[in-house]
């Protein structure tokens, strides 16, 4: 096991260095942080002391691989490469262009993504499996037909308009909920209740019919017909037996996602004005801040990375007829 | 004739599908999954569909400058249109001042106006063109009534035409007379389900023709903040969102297609490398990857701003760059699909003895392995296209999608949202957008479906 896991976590290493070494060509040998400078002071009319002040602040001054005028080890660590980008993997994320320092913010933002996307996942996943158990249950009726047919015309649905609708009718004509807004501690949660009824709702055309694959590819296995053959209820058959099958590929979807939750989404943070980080990195883009998009992308990657490890680790945890080897 | 690269582009993915459509009605067995399809009756209708939003957007994608004096004004003059611009000439004319609601013939919001009689007051002002005919206001309601029932007509009369000569059509390729042949698809005999494709055609002419008669004298949609007629816009935005779910398939299919292909014939070493690339691809978020690469060509532009003299010329290149960056994060998925399909594919006795009798390896892999993994593909690129018109949506609502001056549903929600908290609420632009892209996207989703069923072995009977 410990030799499998050390071997899991070294097969991440290379992958991690693949994501540092894109975001340093998309960021730094696309784009030289002339043109970064370029863009931040306007685009006519900048001098090039402007240009070289700009750059100086940020330390993007420095050569990109391999600085001359240093001697020794220094030749290799006093460019930008190495200041920039090799800081990433200590999570060493420097400073945004306003002089704030990335690392901080994440670590304050990341609560309000996790306080949205933990009960959107779990209360999602309540709801997308027990619809799709009952689709199961009533299958070759009228009922199905219908739910299914209803679960591609919400898939059908842009998630914006889910969003707008769910704001409009549960905030500006029911008032039930605030619109749109964050607050600390406890109070949070009326705000949480929208955004996580919206994100289950958007989810069900989807998530509905993946469970359902997922079940209709158990049920028409054998053990399941020797269960029903013994005179096994159809009820118990679909939650002790289906359910209990059906649960590794799941979980190993479920797992992936989980370092994920940290980041957030994008479209429902900006909506409800939450202070999480998928509204930092939306913000981040429309100030066209370049530190903060390429501290996001190495997290979100690492994140992701991490992810698959789990997701390895959970396989062999909850199929034991997985080996590790 | 003007040729954006977008245009040159879907024309040659046109053709592209015109070829294949050619070779696959002289192959037997590449008919046969398609005949399925063929008989699904939501396939057809959904098909239907499609083609009718295809023919705008290519209707929208040949581009021309308009002949001297035509009725082209103010910030139009140097811009290149497009045929459906100038067949809607007068709907991308006819604006309004700022917002007003569907078929309102007075403005949304009071203003200044100087009476007759030298008053000045606050009232709702009468708007430029929507309803401007009518001397009389309280004819407006009857007015739409008979307006829209010519609509009606001339909907059904075109539809009459054309579907008697597909009925004609079919009765000469079957040699069957005119009269038995329209009994059996009246009374729902046929093998294809013509009654169903013919009464879709029959909803969307009489829609379009309705709509399209009534929207010469009103606003059927309204108007924008800007006073833009919304209908024209979501017609408009067709172009963008298929184009989005069709271009990408340009960088997707080359790359999925040939690293997958590699990495499951050859294995070892170059299995390593293409894993290892497309794994670290995948690891990063596709929305930052986006929002990065559009960042990127943002700076790109501002740096070469000479080469993209106009505002289409920019537009045109952010849609296409929009779809490459797309079409660069969804490849992975196909990729790993097409990897193990050859993996199992490579050990087949078909494949082995090929190898053994000394065929060159590209044939292999050509003529062996290719058409073999082709049903995926085509799978993969039917369920992508409706999830690539939704990301459209989205993406440009985070600003990293087409250009602002781009019509797109995404930009149509994006500036209509936060008028929802107006009073009264400005709807029409969302439910235009959600209108249109609805129907698009759940034709998509179930002609995909379909050809799922169609093509999976693991689903044939």
């Amino acid at each position: 096991m410990i030799q499998y896991l050390i071997r899991r976590i070294l097969y991440a290493v290379p992958l991690l260095i693949g994501v540092n070494i894109l975001t340093f060509v998309l960021f730094f040998v696309v784009n030289s942080p002339d043109d970064m400078a370029r863009m931040h002071l306007g685009q006519k009319h900048v001098t090039a002391e402007a240009v070289t002040k700009w750059k100086q602040e940020r330390g993007y001054d420095l050569p990109l691989f391999r600085n001359d005028q240093a001697g020794g080890i220094k030749q290799f660590t006093e460019t930008i490469f190495y200041q920039k980008s090799v800081g990433l993997f200590l999570f060493r994320f420097g400073r945004a262009d306003n002089g704030e320092d990335i690392g901080a913010d994440i670590s304050q933002r990341m609560w309000p993504s996790l306080a949205i996307a933990a009960p959107s996942l779990l209360v999602g996943l309540l709801v997308h499996i027990s619809l799709a158990l009952m689709l199961v249950f009533f299958r070759m009726t009228y009922l199905e037909f219908w739910g299914v047919a209803l679960c591609v015309a919400m898939m059908s649905i842009s998630s914006l308009f889910y969003i707008i609708g769910g704001q409009f009718v549960m905030g500006k004509l029911l008032q039930l909920t605030p619109i749109s807004g964050y607050d600390l501690g406890w109070n949070a949660l009326k705000f949480l209740v929208l955004p996580v009824i919206i994100s289950v709702i958007a989810g069900i055309g989807s998530g509905v019919r993946w469970y359902r694959t997922l079940f209709l590819e158990e049920v028409e296995k054998d053990y399941v017909r020797t269960a029903r053959a013994k005179g096994l209820s159809e009820t118990y058959v679909l939650f002790t037996h289906v359910l209990k099958n059906a649960m590794i590929p799941i979980l190993t979807g479920v797992v992936v996602v989980l370092p994920l939750l940290f980041i957030g989404s994008l479209i429902t943070e900006s909506f409800f004005s939450i202070p999480g980080l998928g509204s930092y990195t939306i913000d981040a883009i429309n100030k066209q801040d370049f530190a903060i998009v390429r501290a996001m992308v190495f997290l979100g990657s690492a994140l992701y990375i991490l992810g698959l490890l789990l997701t390895d680790i959970s396989y062999t945890l909850v199929d034991p007829r997985v080996r590790l080897n | 004739m003007i040729f954006f690269w977008t245009d040159t582009l879907f024309f040659i993915l046109l053709l592209m599908l015109a070829t294949a459509i050619i070779r696959t009605r002289s192959k037997e067995h590449l008919r046969r999954p398609w005949r399925k399809v063929a008989r699904s009756k939501s396939a057809m209708v959904s098909l239907t569909v499609l083609i009718f939003y295809f023919g705008f957007a290519i209707l929208d994608s040949i581009h021309f400058h308009p002949p001297e004096g035509q009725a082209n004004e103010g910030k139009f003059k140097t811009e290149a249109i497009s045929l459906l611009d100038w067949w809607a000439s007068p709907l991308r004319l006819n604006t309004e001042k700022t917002y007003s609601a569907p078929f309102a013939i007075y403005g949304f919001a009071r203003e200044t106006i100087i009476g007759e009689d030298g008053v000045t007051r606050r009232a709702y002002p009468r708007l430029i063109h929507g309803g401007a005919h009518l001397t009389d206001a309280n004819e407006k309601y009857l007015d739409i009534l008979r307006t829209g029932m010519e609509g009606l007509l001339k909907g059904l009369l075109a539809w009459s035409v054309l579907a008697a000569s597909l009925i004609l059509i079919r009765a000469k390729s079957i040699k069957m007379a005119f009269v038995p042949c329209t009994m059996e698809i009246t009374e729902g005999r046929t093998d294809v389900p013509w009654r169903a494709v013919l009464l879709t055609l029959l909803l969307l002419l009489l829609t379009s023709f309705a709509l399209g008669e009534l929207s010469l004298k009103y606003h059927v949609f309204g108007t924008d903040k800007v006073g833009e007629d919304v209908f024209f816009q979501s017609l408009k935005s067709i172009r963008t969102g298929l184009l989005i779910g069709t271009l990408t398939t340009f960088i997707t299919l080359p790359l999925a297609l040939a690293l997958g292909i590699l990495a499951g014939y050859f294995r070892g070493w170059v299995d390593d490398i293409i894993q290892y690339i497309y794994t670290t691809l995948n690891s990063i978020p596709g929305v930052l990857l986006i929002a990065a690469s559009m960042l990127l060509m943002q700076a790109y532009m501002a740096r070469h701003e000479d080469e993209f003299a106009s505002l289409a010329l920019r537009a045109d290149f952010r849609l296409l760059f929009l779809c490459m960056i797309l079409g660069l994060t969804s490849w992975t998925g196909l990729c790993r699909l097409l990897r193990a399909e050859t993996l199992k594919l490579r050990e087949l006795e078909y494949v082995q003895a090929a190898r053994a009798l000394g065929v060159h390896q590209s044939t292999i892999l050509l003529r062996h392995i290719l058409p073999n993994v082709f049903h995926l593909v085509l799978i993969s690129v039917a369920l992508d296209f409706s999830s690539l018109v939704l990301a459209e949506a989205v993406l440009s609502y985070v600003n990293i999608g087409v250009d602002p001056t781009t019509e797109s549903w995404g930009n149509m929600i994006n500036s209509a949202r936060l008028e929802m908290a107006r009073e009264p609420v400005v709807w029409w632009s969302l439910s235009a957008a959600f209108v249109f892209m609805f129907a698009l996207v759940l034709a998509a989703n179930l002609f995909a479906d379909a050809v799922r069923d169609a093509f999976d072995p693991r689903r044939a009977e």
